[in-house]
């Protein structure tokens, strides 16, 4: 079999073809590709899927702080909201939006991550799936499937598109992520391959146009939020998807759209610190806190 | 680009490109440097020179010359331990013109007067393009295992080291050559297909000729 990753309709028809999920397509694939057993391809990713977890624990405590000082702590306030049990929206959102914030908040400390796809939007995948096996009982071999599914979504997105932010905005980074873990959950909460189709999608369509503006150009304002944010939006688009509504869309042409829009985001948009957030009064006072005033001169 | 280009590298934070990437580059100056570091000089270009401090790129880079690999836990102390162990550093802000924007200087001196010294720039998703060693123009990108081997500009080494990579069934997809001047001092790099589990460098750093060969191996190889 050997598959480009240029079509997700491509992956979604060769599932139903074959009676399974994406998932076991692209690890069957993969293995072929890298030239290695299919056990070897999911041992590899229960291994990253580990690293995952151990950087959501070590990202809920109190004490994280980021390199720059910026930010920090926020998993811990999300925790203890849920422990007394205050949360709006119950344990499986507010717990989402915790671990997301947890893996976000490691990164920014330099602690332990898994780019997935990107640094930046680390923490969005990880916690849909944690959240689904955590609060839904999900199977750690299921989970570890799902991210298989997730990687072949991103992988697409990849080659049609972009999952850098500096080369097509948060859209491509925050929002793969977020098409990305929309897919996993669609798997987990047992839905066809097409249901994940419409997830990414529904996931994608919602965040077009969002741009990369980092205050100090540093991973950490607003990316951190965005992580909460765009797991939200990936339970959001995975939720319709399951209740059987169709993005209208494909998903293959909204991240040909994603794309179109990308490259029209001016440069001061795309990581580059010198527009929208980062431009703000506060935002030019925090970066001249981090560097000392050489940045504001 | 396979799944774990998407989910993976296993990094340290923050960013990909400040951090990984520059890890790489760092370690990349550690390799070629065959004895103990007592100095290291660090310049930064364009988005590393700006953000440095931030991202945490200065220990990412110290990190790399200490040997660590990009999901080493210690990134975080690593200017602390290079201290410790007697490494002074240096790092200088540059606004000179630089290819691309995230490129650091590297110049190692070791303990027996020993200096190397490399140019990368991290290109994003913690790939880089290491484009200068010792003055001799490279072009590596780490997306397959390479041989980086420096010899003397004699005649049958290239040949020696080729016949050698294919009697131990190995497939070249890239080869280079660089070299200060006729005679003196060159540079092969050698992008292979796969992985090799034999301990190629050994082999090589014996050929008569060859003064230093490391293997650089792929970004998301293990």
């Amino acid at each position: 079999m050997e598959l480009k990753y240029n079509s997700l309709a491509e992956l979604a028809n060769l599932a139903k073809k074959n009676g399974c999920n994406i998932s076991q397509i692209v690890l069957q694939e993969q293995a072929t590709a890298m030239e290695c057993t299919e056990k070897q391809v999911f041992e590899r990713m229960k291994e990253t899927y580990h690293v995952m977890k151990k950087a959501e624990l070590k990202g809920q405590k109190k004490d994280t702080v980021s390199t720059s000082g910026l930010t920090g702590g926020d998993a811990y306030k999300i925790k203890k909201h849920i422990t007394e049990g205050k949360s709006l929206s119950g344990d499986f959102l507010t717990g989402a939006l915790m671990r997301a914030t947890a893996i976000s908040e490691l990164n920014a400390a330099m602690g332990k991550i898994v780019a997935a796809p990107t640094a930046g939007s680390c923490g969005i995948l990880p916690a849909a799936v944690i959240t689904m096996q955590e609060e839904k009982g999900c199977s750690e071999k299921d989970c570890v499937m799902a991210l298989l599914t997730a990687s072949g979504v991103g992988m697409v997105i990849a080659n049609n598109a972009s999952v850098s932010g500096a080369e097509g905005g948060c859209q491509a980074e925050c929002g793969s992520a977020s098409a990305m873990a929309a897919a996993a959950i669609v798997e987990l909460a047992g839905g066809t391959p097409e249901q994940c189709l419409h997830a990414v999608a529904i996931a994608l369509k919602n965040i077009l146009g969002l741009v990369c503006d980092p205050v100090a150009g540093l991973v950490e304002i607003p990316c951190i939020k965005r992580n909460a944010s765009g797991v939200a939006n990936a339970i959001t688009a995975a939720e319709l998807a399951l209740c059987g509504i169709k993005s209208a869309l494909p998903a293959d042409e909204v991240i040909l759209a994603m794309k179109q829009v990308g490259d029209k985001i001016d440069v001061s948009l795309r990581e580059t610190a010198e527009g929208g957030l980062a431009s703000c009064p506060t935002a030019k006072c925090l970066c001249d806190k981090v560097y000392g005033c050489k940045e504001s001169k | 680009m396979n799944i774990f280009d998407i989910i993976g590298p296993v990094m340290i934070g923050p960013s990909s490109s400040h951090t990984a990437g520059a890890v790489r580059i760092g370690r990349i100056a550690h390799l070629l440097m065959d004895e103990k570091v007592t100095k290291a000089e660090i310049t930064l270009f364009g988005s590393f020179a700006k953000t440095y401090k931030g991202h945490g790129t200065d220990k990412a880079l110290v990190a790399g010359i200490m040997g660590m690999q990009p999901d080493d836990e210690r990134i975080r102390e690593s200017i602390h331990l290079a201290e410790e162990e007697g490494v002074e550093l240096s790092f200088v802000e540059s606004d000179g013109s630089c290819p691309h924007p995230n490129t650091a200087t590297i110049t190692l001196t070791g303990e027996k007067g020993k200096k190397v010294t490399i140019t990368g720039a991290s290109v994003g998703g913690g790939n880089i393009l290491v484009s200068e060693i010792d003055g001799m123009e490279v072009a590596i990108n780490g997306q397959s295992d390479t041989l980086i081997v420096v010899h003397q500009d004699v005649p049958g080494i290239v040949g020696k080291v080729a016949e050698f990579l294919g009697n131990c069934g190995i497939n070249v997809c890239n080869m280079a050559l660089s070299r200060e001047k006729k005679g003196g001092r060159a540079i092969l790099c050698i992008s292979i297909d796969g992985h090799s589990d034999l301990d190629l460098t050994t082999y090589i750093n014996h050929f008569v000729g060859v003064t230093n060969c490391i293997m650089l191996l792929a970004n998301n190889g293990r």
